[in-house]
């Protein structure tokens, strides 16, 4: 057992980029599950963003624009979720499991040409002098912009849906739809943005994997991530700050267990390798012993003549 | 089932009905039961390979079909009940964890014949065949043992079976010979196919100081993390990976199941089928190295090869004593070889290797 062999900055360094596909992915479901909807594709909606992200960073050279392209990849194929449950009605939980495993199917299709090609590298944020600090310079200077950017997003949502009139509109859709109806919200426009905001992350988060933390493409290469995400925001009782929390939390225990393996810790290694999921869920848990509970029109199918 | 799978498989029916029409004579349906996609570009790539040879050799008498993506365990019985409901004859499950849920299926549908990887359970109509990837290992312990110069070398393991053990134990034998000063860093990440997790074990064990990262897990990702990382050696596993070669990647186990699979389909088309054991290594060309690449010194690479000839003639054997097992009681005798009884069923380290096998 040598636990000198384990940096405790990088350790700190790689949970943040470890938690960022899944605070994207989450925090946009988070905002589906405020408006009322419950979409299950996330997963397919990862995995297309990775390969879209993945293929027009290729052929442009630019991992910017990859990232742009990852975000309209996922919010177009949420688009075809939006349509199966707020137009025609279908079920929301059939309609989300079969959008991963299109999102899986299509993806492969797409990806054929993009096996073993090394994409352009998304250059670190540079933050001049602060990167230098020591100790924090590493740890909070030293990443990739979009990990700031999911930060800045989990910021985003909490403030607007505490602060502002469009977050209270988007509550009380997915509160009680037929009130917002009632008081001339449009609930299925605003529940298809949700939806589109909600894929363009997902699918943003799925390009994180591919464009930063692999960085390759791989068939199935989000290999379940998206459900992490998807249990994370009910575990979080559907709040920002909380989504936050359980990410790098499941980020942080995975790098600290793989990292305690590599030092030779004498933890019996399976529980070392199932620790994210129990402690993330323990605390997360005992976090929402406040009573916070689900929207209320969650999953609910919504038509203006009911 | 994915989108590619079932036009695959429309055009396999579509293909079917015609032929059947034409002269009446009903194909040989072969099923293959995938653990991941088959582009992982490792394991499930190199089964999927020999799936297409069998289609290529065999042509109209056979029909090929596969399901990617299985997890072990239960699910994996619903797969092989349909496979099996629908006609095949001949089903490889190809991974370890599908031996019990195989052994099942196997008892339910007697007229089938079943053949599973890498496990060690067999009935009438069920064999099993694995390949002696430990002998692959020995030559790549020795590439490592001889490239790393920080005398760490981390493995990234996917189960604890014995398997995989094997590979461990020959890998570190072989580099720890070369270099007596050499160090195992082992980590398990309970997963045969997750680009992620393997990404960042390979980061981790590269941050802990490690320059030589061998996997057995089936993507290339810790490939492209050693690629990012600059100075980091791999191998490839289970498939060549050769667009990372010449650098990180300097040698590979190739695993060949195409010979195989079409010896076993036509045994089945000839009904000289029998259930049995089959477990071959780089002799009898079942296990393949992939080229040695230049980044690798020409001694090294002159001894790896010599290392390789003696492997595939027989004149060596991966495991020859003296060895002891990590708690210093003695295992092999001086020139003793494993039977392979015990390397089927490995469940030691041995003397050297920190750290316990995960029970």
């Amino acid at each position: 057992m040598d636990l000198s062999a384990i940096n405790p900055i990088l350790l700190i360094a790689a949970l943040m980029s470890a938690a960022t596909p899944i605070l994207l992915a989450a925090t946009g479901e988070l905002v589906v599950e405020r408006a009322g909807v419950l979409n299950l594709g996330v997963e397919g909606m990862m995995i297309t963003g990775a390969i879209c992200g993945f293929s027009i960073a290729v052929e442009t050279g630019s991992p910017t624009t990859g990232f742009i392209a990852a975000a309209v990849g996922g919010a177009v194929l949420s688009l075809l979720f939006a349509l199966l449950t707020q137009v025609t009605l279908a079920n929301q939980v059939a309609s989300g499991l079969a959008l991963t495993l299109f999102g899986l199917g299509i993806s492969s299709l797409l990806g054929q040409g993009y096996v073993g090609v090394k994409p352009p590298r998304m250059p670190d944020v540079n933050f001049g002098p602060l990167s230098e600090i020591p100790v924090i310079g590493p740890i909070l200077f030293s990443h990739d912009p979009l990990l700031y950017v999911g930060l800045l997003l989990v910021a985003g949502v909490w403030a607007v849906l505490r602060f502002t009139r469009a977050g209270l509109v988007l509550r009380a859709v997915g509160e009680n739809h037929d009130a917002a109806h009632a008081l001339g919200y449009k609930v299925v426009r605003i529940r298809i943005l949700a939806i589109m905001f909600g894929g363009a992350l997902a699918g943003m988060g799925g390009a994180y994997i591919s464009l930063i933390r692999v960085p390759q493409w791989t068939e199935g290469m989000t290999a379940g991530v998206g459900w992490i995400a998807l249990a994370l925001v009910v575990f979080a009782s559907w709040k920002p700050w909380r989504v936050l929390l359980g990410a790098y939390l499941f980020g942080g225990i995975t790098q600290l267990q793989l990292n305690l393996q590599g030092a030779g810790v004498a933890i019996p290694v399976e529980y070392l390798a199932m620790s994210p999921y129990v402690i993330t869920i323990v605390v997360l848990v005992m976090l929402s012993a406040d009573k916070s509970a689900a929207p209320g029109s969650l999953g609910r199918s919504f038509h203006a003549s009911s | 089932m994915k989108l590619t799978t079932l036009f695959a498989g429309a055009a396999v029916a579509l293909g079917l009905a015609t032929v059947a029409v034409a002269d009446g004579h009903e194909k040989t349906k072969v099923g293959f039961v995938y653990v991941g996609p088959i582009g992982d570009g490792g394991w499930t790539y190199e089964h999927d390979k020999g799936r297409l040879m069998v289609e290529k050799e065999l042509g109209d008498a056979v029909e090929t079909v596969y399901v990617e993506n299985v997890a072990e365990g239960p699910d994996s019985e619903r797969v092989m009940t349909q496979m099996a409901l629908d006609g095949a004859d001949l089903i490889f499950t190809t991974s370890f964890g599908y031996m019990d849920p195989t052994i099942n299926i196997a008892a339910k549908f007697p007229d089938v014949k079943f053949e599973h990887a890498t496990g060690y359970k067999r009935a009438d109509n069920v064999s099993t065949y694995s390949a002696r990837f430990y002998e692959g290992r020995a030559i790549q312990g020795h590439i490592a043992g001889k490239m790393t110069k920080s005398n760490i070398v981390g493995y990234i393991g996917s189960f604890p079976i014995p398997e995989v053990i094997r590979g461990i134990n020959s890998a570190y034998i072989h580099a720890s010979k070369v270099n007596p000063d050499v160090e195992f860093k082992i980590i398990w990440v309970y997963t045969w196919f997750d680009p992620a997790k393997e990404a960042d074990a390979a980061k981790t064990l590269i941050e802990q100081g490690a320059d030589v990262v061998l996997q057995h897990t089936d993507s290339t990702a810790p490939q492209a993390a050693a690629q990012e990382a600059g100075n980091v050696v791999t191998f490839g596993q289970a498939s060549d990976m050769a667009q990372y070669a010449p650098f990180p990647r300097v040698s590979s186990i190739i695993d060949e199941w195409g010979p195989y699979y079409v010896a076993r389909t036509k045994a089945v088309m000839d009904g000289t089928w029998e259930s049995m054991d089959t477990w071959d290594g780089i002799g009898a060309g079942m296990v393949g190295i992939g080229e040695i690449s230049d980044a690798v010194p020409a001694d090294v690479k002159e001894e790896a090869l010599a290392l390789k000839a003696a492997i595939a003639d027989g004149s060596y054997h991966a495991f020859t004593g003296p060895i002891n097992k990590q708690d210093g009681s003695a295992w092999l005798a001086d020139g003793e070889t494993a039977d392979d009884g015990t390397l089927a069923g490995m469940n030691f380290y041995v003397e050297g290797i920190q750290g316990d096998i995960p029970q």
